[in-house]
Order: structure tokens, then sequence, then C-alpha cells
């Protein structure tokens, strides 16, 4: 078996050298029906290349940081992110690399070409993977088909296919990649057949459109729709869509592809007229039978001619089980199109009513209301704070796919020695915790100006401040809070205004000029290096891209802030009524309890006074989410208030953190983070601040004690409990 | 399993899996490295080991019974950066008093028959480390402490 090979050339189809998808094609050129011109490049090519370039233990390497299952999906995203770019900058060897441009010219020139992945693993039976892997059409010359072939090696290793894992048996010493190469046919109608319709036996289906087949995920647009008797073959029904359109392919990068409307003449006529209705249908049920098993197939006609592109068994989509959220990770990838839909609804829409809506509530003095009224009060909000809740899951989540899908092409057209390069060019933005930090850093140079400021924040004696400071620092409270409340997922707080004394005595000791990192050279550098790379003619689509990103990250973190303005008005609202119903206020107790906020959860606290354990960690791998290496006393967030006692030069320590808790970073020496991701919240802050971060911890807030020393190596993820 | 139980664990069956070890001992002013077939206690509490008495190392034990064993299942291979788990045991090392000698050196002849007539010669010396710590090194870089001579009951 040779590295690249015609598909005719090959004695057998074998699922082992050529994937699922190129045995199938193998199985219907066998059996004398039309499939495109196809190369494929054998698992062998895969095997050689990851050997050649030393990638096999750098695969293990980078999926055995922490236990699989103590791994968040974010994770899982970033550690494919990471092998993906391994992939690109990795060489084949020389003789692999010519053999390889010798066969795709001689065979294709200059065509159009797709490049498809083809894993031994696929459409096993009873599985259908379809999907986890990368395909990619419209390529143009040898070099970006050869690049693409990467990727598509890379994708054995995406999120999709980490996520299902266990399932694919996926294993760096075992598992490879085939991948075709394969003629682009520029088909006149398109569609899929299904011999064996899903929902029940006694029927098949085709669908098709006018033009080509549009990429899977859209869904955009309505095929014409064809019931088949499997018994007699015949037409039991066509459906036509209310509308026709037709799939625009792409011209360039990101997904520029497009829906466009059709001429008169096709908008009112079906795709296929009845003989290549029957046509297709003899064809599939043929196909069928040759796999002895019902098919799932992709079609085209080139002109007259029926093509084949895929055809694969039917499987059933079990129903994932109780607890399985894999799926729902992988709805967060997005189509640029759609986080744009996403963006004008949060920017346009969403922000401006939360604002509202935090502004309205704020207006209304719970203290000042009768119990009837508070009661009816906590409802009010408690619904209000349930609906932005439950946008923030369905849009503003989704929408952290925004960096993401920049990182993706970033790295894709950079091909940087960092994987993380591109943050770089999405810092430095105007984030409301940001802004608050520096108001912050404003009162506390006032402190630090008049040394009786400090002597009464000192003894919690506010009377005592000066009226010009104690406006400004009410001013702050009313606009951000006294520090004392988390933000997201608690209503236990009551408001103390000890933690921001606390904070602006420790800020006010610190040198003056201490601020956030000042913009640096190089980002301007990296965009315009990013934006003349962009293929010609697809400028405008990396602008949108990266103005996209921009508005992801800063998203990130504004969102959690104004959700949090909203659930601080219904703690507020809450802690009037518990104050109430206390002493016996007919109403009260009843609305609280009904919606579960009577009592205020009590986290566990570890004693401190407890010996130390037989059992513990010297040294904790999690990811390297904000470059430097800082040693330092550790602090440990357990409850929100343990920020107040925070001492400059201290390491945060903590589950995850929340935008309430970022108020403390310009003490901070450096962040550690239980939840994992380089595209979470901490792990932005950090950048923002220049600090170095280790998320991705397990068990962070447990095994590292307040007080002890600890390293925080934020360029290889790796925390270091311990002087010795 | 939580993990202090399988920090115990990995420990435990390394120390039964291995054969040998690289002991580090003190001289003056250096360290001293040297490969040693060794044994553990069923409690993992004591490591067992034979020496000449003419060797460097057990004069560096005479003069400091400060020692290290590092024991790991590496196999030469670049899987091993993955798999390989490495433990360091920190103890103190001594003579066998005579009354534990014998079920000691059974107990290690048990693991390395082999070195029957090299541990029964009157030339060697048998020892044992009482170890205070282990130190487990996992997936490159994830590195747990073990503080036996703290814990109150040894046994996964």
């Amino acid at each position: 078996m040779q590295w690249i090979q015609p598909l005719e050339t090959l004695p057998s189809g074998d699922t082992r050298d050529i994937g699922g998808k190129g045995a199938a094609l193998h199985r219907l050129w066998a059996g004398r029906i039309r499939v495109p011109k196809t190369l494929c490049v054998t698992t062998r090519a895969y095997r050689d290349f990851v050997n050649h370039a030393g990638l096999r233990e750098k695969i293990y390497l980078e999926l055995s940081r922490k236990a699989f299952a103590d791994m968040r999906w974010e994770e899982i995203w970033d550690a494919a992110q990471r092998l993906r770019l391994l992939f690109l900058r990795s060489s084949l060897s020389p003789e692999m690399a010519s053999g390889m441009r010798q066969a795709i010219t001689q065979a294709f020139g200059e065509r159009s070409m797709v490049v498809r992945s083809s894993a031994p693993e696929e459409d096993l039976s009873g599985h259908s993977f379809a999907g986890l892997h990368a395909s990619y059409t419209h390529l143009q010359g040898c070099n970006d088909v050869m690049r693409h072939i990467r990727l598509v090696w890379a994708s054995l290793w995406s999120d999709a296919a980490l996520l299902y894992r266990q399932e694919l048996g996926l294993d760096a010493l075992t598992s490879a990649m085939a991948v075709l190469v394969q003629e682009m046919i520029p088909g006149q109608v398109s569609g899929i057949c299904f011999t064996r319709d899903p929902t029940g036996p006694e029927r098949g289906v085709i669908e098709a459109v006018h033009g080509m087949n549009p990429p899977l995920v859209d869904g955009k647009i309505a095929p014409d729709r064809w019931t088949m008797d499997t018994a007699t073959g015949a037409v039991i029904e066509h459906s036509a869509p209310a509308s026709r359109i037709q799939w625009q392919p792409p011209t360039a990068t990101a997904g520029a592809a497009a829906l466009s409307a059709l001429p008169d003449s096709l908008r009112h006529q079906p795709p296929l007229t009845p003989a290549q209705v029957g046509r297709l249908w003899t064809t599939a049920v043929r196909v069928a039978a040759m796999a002895a098993a019902p098919q799932d197939i992709e079609w085209t006609f080139d002109k007259e001619e029926l093509v084949l592109l895929q055809a694969r068994p039917i499987t059933t989509v079990s129903r994932p089980a109780e607890g399985d959220n894999r799926s729902w990770y992988l709805s967060l990838h997005r189509s640029l199109e759609n986080l744009l839909d996403l963006r004008r609804r949060i920017e346009e829409k969403w922000i401006p009513r939360m604002r509202q809506t935090a502004d309205e509530l704020a207006d209304i003095d719970p203290g000042a209301l009768d119990d009837v009224d508070l009661a009816l009060e906590i409802r009010r909000r408690w619904d209000i704070n349930q609906h932005w809740t439950a946008i923030y899951w369905e849009d503003f989540i989704p929408f952290a796919h925004g960096m993401r899908l920049f990182g993706q092409v970033y790295n894709e057209t950079m091909v940087p020695d960092d994987p993380y390069e591109f943050m770089q060019l999405l810092r430095h933005q105007d984030l409301i915790s940001v802004r608050r930090n520096r108001c912050l850093a404003d009162l506390a140079a006032a402190v630090r100006q008049r040394p009786q400021r400090a002597r009464a924040l000192e003894r919690g004696d506010f009377n005592a401040l000066d009226t010009a400071f104690r406006d400004r620092l009410d001013a702050f409270v009313l606009r951000y809070g006294d520090l004392s409340c988390p933000v997201t997922g608690a209503v236990e707080c009551s408001p103390d205004t000890g933690a921001l004394a606390n904070i602006l005595l420790e800020m006010a000791a610190l040198p003056e000029t201490m601020s956030t990192n000042g913009g640096d050279v190089s980002s301007a550098a990296l965009e315009s290096a990013f934006l003349g790379a962009c293929p010609s003619g697809s400028m405008d689509d990396c602008r949108q891209l990266l103005s996209l990103a921009r508005s992801s990250y800063r998203l990130r973190d504004d969102d959690n802030i104004l959700l949090g303005a909203i659930e601080a008005r219904l703690i507020a609202a809450v802690q009037e009524g518990r104050k109430r119903s206390r002493v016996g206020s007919a109403g009260l107790s009843e609305v609280l309890a009904e919606l579960g906020l009577e009592n205020a959860e009590q986290v566990p606290r570890p004693r401190a006074e407890a010996p130390p354990p037989a059992v513990s960690e010297r040294q904790i791998t999690g990811q390297p989410a904000g470059p430097g290496l800082v040693r330092g006393r550790a602090r440990v967030i357990v409850e929100h208030s343990d920020i107040a006692q925070f001492k400059r030069g201290e390491i945060i320590v903590c589950d995850g953190v929340d935008p309430n808790m970022t108020f403390v970073m310009p003490l901070a020496a450096g962040i550690v983070e239980r939840r994992g991701g380089m595209l979470i919240h901490g792990a932005i802050i950090a950048r923002e601040y220049g600090l170095p971060c280790v998320t991705g911890v397990t068990g962070a807030t447990t095994r590292i004690r307040t007080g002890q020393t600890i390293t925080v190596d934020g360029y290889l993820g790796i925390v270091t409990i311990g002087e010795k | 399993m939580n993990r202090d139980a399988s920090v115990k664990r990995a420990i435990h069956e390394l120390l039964r899996q291995q054969q040998l070890g690289v002991l580090s001992t003190m001289d003056d002013e250096a360290p001293y490295a040297s490969l040693v077939a060794f044994a553990v206690s069923d409690d993992d509490r004591c490591l067992y080991f034979s020496t000449p008495r003419a060797t460097r190392k057990f004069a560096n034990i005479t003069a400091n019974a400060a020692v290290a064993l590092l024991v790991n299942n590496s196999v030469n291979l670049p899987e091993d950066f993955h798999r390989a788990k490495a433990v360091t045991a920190v103890g103190i090392a001594q003579t066998l008093p005579d009354e534990r000698l014998d079920a000691a050196r059974s107990h290690y002849l048990d693991k390395h028959p082999y070195l029957e007539s090299f541990a029964h010669s009157p030339s060697c010396v048998f020892l044992e480390i009482r170890v205070q710590r282990y130190i487990l090194v996992e997936r490159f870089q994830n590195v747990s402490e073990y503080r036996i001579d703290h814990a109150m009951d040894s046994t996964s």
C-alpha cells in the first residue's frame, strides 16, 4: 500500500487502509457506479507522517495532562486546538510530500478539489460518527490541498472526536486517519437519499435542491422531498418547499458561502424530473443491496449523469443517555453567520434591555415596600432573574464560540508558535470590570493622599470620612456594589463595606503606578500581519471575524457583570424578605419557601486546624492560561467573603473566577482556577492584567490551603505547592 | 477510588512491580547514586536492600544515614513520558537488627531468589530504609507526596 493511490488502483477497499468513506466509495466503483475521481491518502501515510514528525508522544502528553474524566469541554477544545496547530506546524518527509504533490497535480491539475476525512472507525455498524472529523470543499491548488490533508489528519483529534473517544476506541498508538482527495463536481442538482426512512421501514426518502449540496449543518435550504414506496419503487408523495433557493459555494475563507435566489425558470421547477427520481432510486436500491444494509446516500447530477458522493449505512440516532451533555457541547460550535446573528441580538437587544432592567429594579427600594408588595417584588425579581439566566445560557454562552472560531482561523492562517497568540488581538478592550477597577484605583489614590482616610477605613468608621470621599465611595457602591456579594448563583449575601475598605487599603499600599498592562505594540503588528495574510478577496471576512471575536471576548466578562447587576437586585429584595420573615411577617415566608430561598446554603469549609493530610499534592498540572512565573502566598476562595481578606501579592486559588471577584486582580500576583479552559473568564482577566494563570487544576481549592507558598508556572500550566 | 487511595495504591504497586531502584546517598560533599535490587515491607514503611560492606554507598550511609531511593517503570521508549510513573522514597537507612534480619531477608529473597548467596555472604550487609515520605510522579508533571510517617494506617 502506498501513501497515496487512485481509488481504482487499490486491490480492495479495506477500511483499515482507506477508512469507512473510502471503502464505501471503492464498493460503489467496483459496482460500476460513477463516483468522483478520488485519490486515497492511506492510513499508512498518516502513520508515517506522525512517526516522522514525532507526534505520537506529543499527542499522548497533550491528552494525559490530567485524567480525562476531570476535563471540561472547554479543556478538550483547547487540547484539540493545540493538537491541530501541532499538526499544521509539522512537516511531511520530503519523499512523502513530493510523492503526494505529484499524484495530486497529475490527477487534478488546477481543478477545484474536495478533501474528506475517512476514519477507519467511522460508520461502524450501529454507530455513526459522521461530522466528528473535518472535510473541506472548494480547494484550489496543490498547496491548499496539502495543508488541508494535515487539517483532516488533525481532526482525528478534534474536540468532537475526543468527546467520543471511548466509542471510537481512540488511541494515539493505534488510531489513524485516511483522507480522500476528490474532484469537486459542480452538480446542477444535488441531494441525499435514504433507502429506508429512519422513521419507518416501508418508505424511502429522496431530497433534492438545485445546485450543490449545502454544508450539512446549515439546513437552511428547504429541499424538495419525495417519499418512496420501498416495495414498489413508486413515488408516494412529492412535497415542494415554500420557496426554492440555492446555496452559493464560498469564494474564499471563513464560510463566506451564502444563499442566493434562483432564476425564475428554476424557481418553479422541481430539481428532479420523474425519470431522474426513478434512476436515482434504482441506483440507491442497488447500492443498499450491495452493502446488504439500508443506505444513506449523498448524490449529485453532473449534467445528466448521476454521481454518488458518499454512501453509508443508515444508523438510528439513539437518544443520549441521561447526563450525556456531549451533543449540547457540540451544538456550541456555531457558523460565522449564526454568530453574527447572535452578536446583533446580544448587542442591540439583550444588553440595552439588561441595563434598563437593572436600572429599573434599582429604583425600587425593597425596604420601602410593605410586606405584600415585597412578596410580589421578590417573585417578580425571581422571574426576571430566571428569564435572563435562560437567555445567558441560550445566547451568551454559545456566543463565546466567536473567540474560538477566530482562534481557529487565526491559527490556520498564521500557524503561530503559540496557539493562543490570537488572544493578543482581543485584549485591552474596555471591559466593565476593568473600568470598575480603574475607579477603585482612583479611590485608592485618594486614600493614599490623605492618611486620615486610611485610618477611618481601618477602623471601619465610614462616618469619619470626609464628605467628598464618602460621596465618591457611595457612587462606586451604587454602580458596582460594595464588593461583598458574589454575582452568579448565590443568593446569600449581606451587604458589608468591610471588603471594600480592605481592598482600598491594600490598593493604597501599592505603588501609585500599578495599572493593567498597557497596550503592547505587538498586537497592532499581529493584527496587520493577520489581515495581510488573509486570502485576497476575503479581507472583509477576516475583519468581520476579528470584530466578532473582540465582541465575544468583551462579552465573556461583561455579560456576567450585567447578569450580576440583575441578580444583585434579587438578592437585595430577598435579604429584606428574610429579615422580615424572621419577625413573622405573613406571606413573605411562603414566597421565600416556594422559591427555595428561605435558607442560605452553607458551604462546608475545611477546618483550618486539621492536621496536614498524609497524602498531599506537590505539583499539579492544569492548563497554561496566562504566561508568567510567580511564587507567593495562596489565598483560597471558598466563599465570596474570603476575598475581603485578600492581601496584595497573594495568589488567588478558586473554583472559578467570578466577575465580582476581579476587583482584587490589581492586588493579585497570580491565579489558579479549578475550572479549565483558555478562554474562560479567569484566563481572560489574567491576560488583561498580565498575571500568570493556570486553569483546570483539579481540586485546587481543596488541595491548596490559604497561607501555603505556591508557584504558578503560567508557561507550562503547572502549580507547585510548598517551597521545598 | 479517591485521590489519596489512588496515590497510595500507585506507590504500593510500583514498589512491588519493580526489581531495581536508584539509591542516593551523601558523600561528604556530593550526592552519589547507585542501582540496587530492593524489596518492600507489606505495609510499605520499609525498603530492604543488600550491599557489600566495601562499597561507597555503605560508607556514605555509615557517615550519613539520610537516603533516597528512586523507583520507576519507564521502559526507555517515548511512551514513558506520559505512561511512566516514578516514586522517590526519602528516609533513613540502617543495618537491620538481628532479631528482624531473617524475616526481612527471606522476604527480600522471595522477590530476588537469584541473589541468595549474595544476600547471605558474610561480606554483605543487609539494610532497611525507614521511609518518611514517598513522592509520586505521574503523567509527566503531576507530583503527589505521601507522608507515610504521618499516616495512621498505610494500607490503601
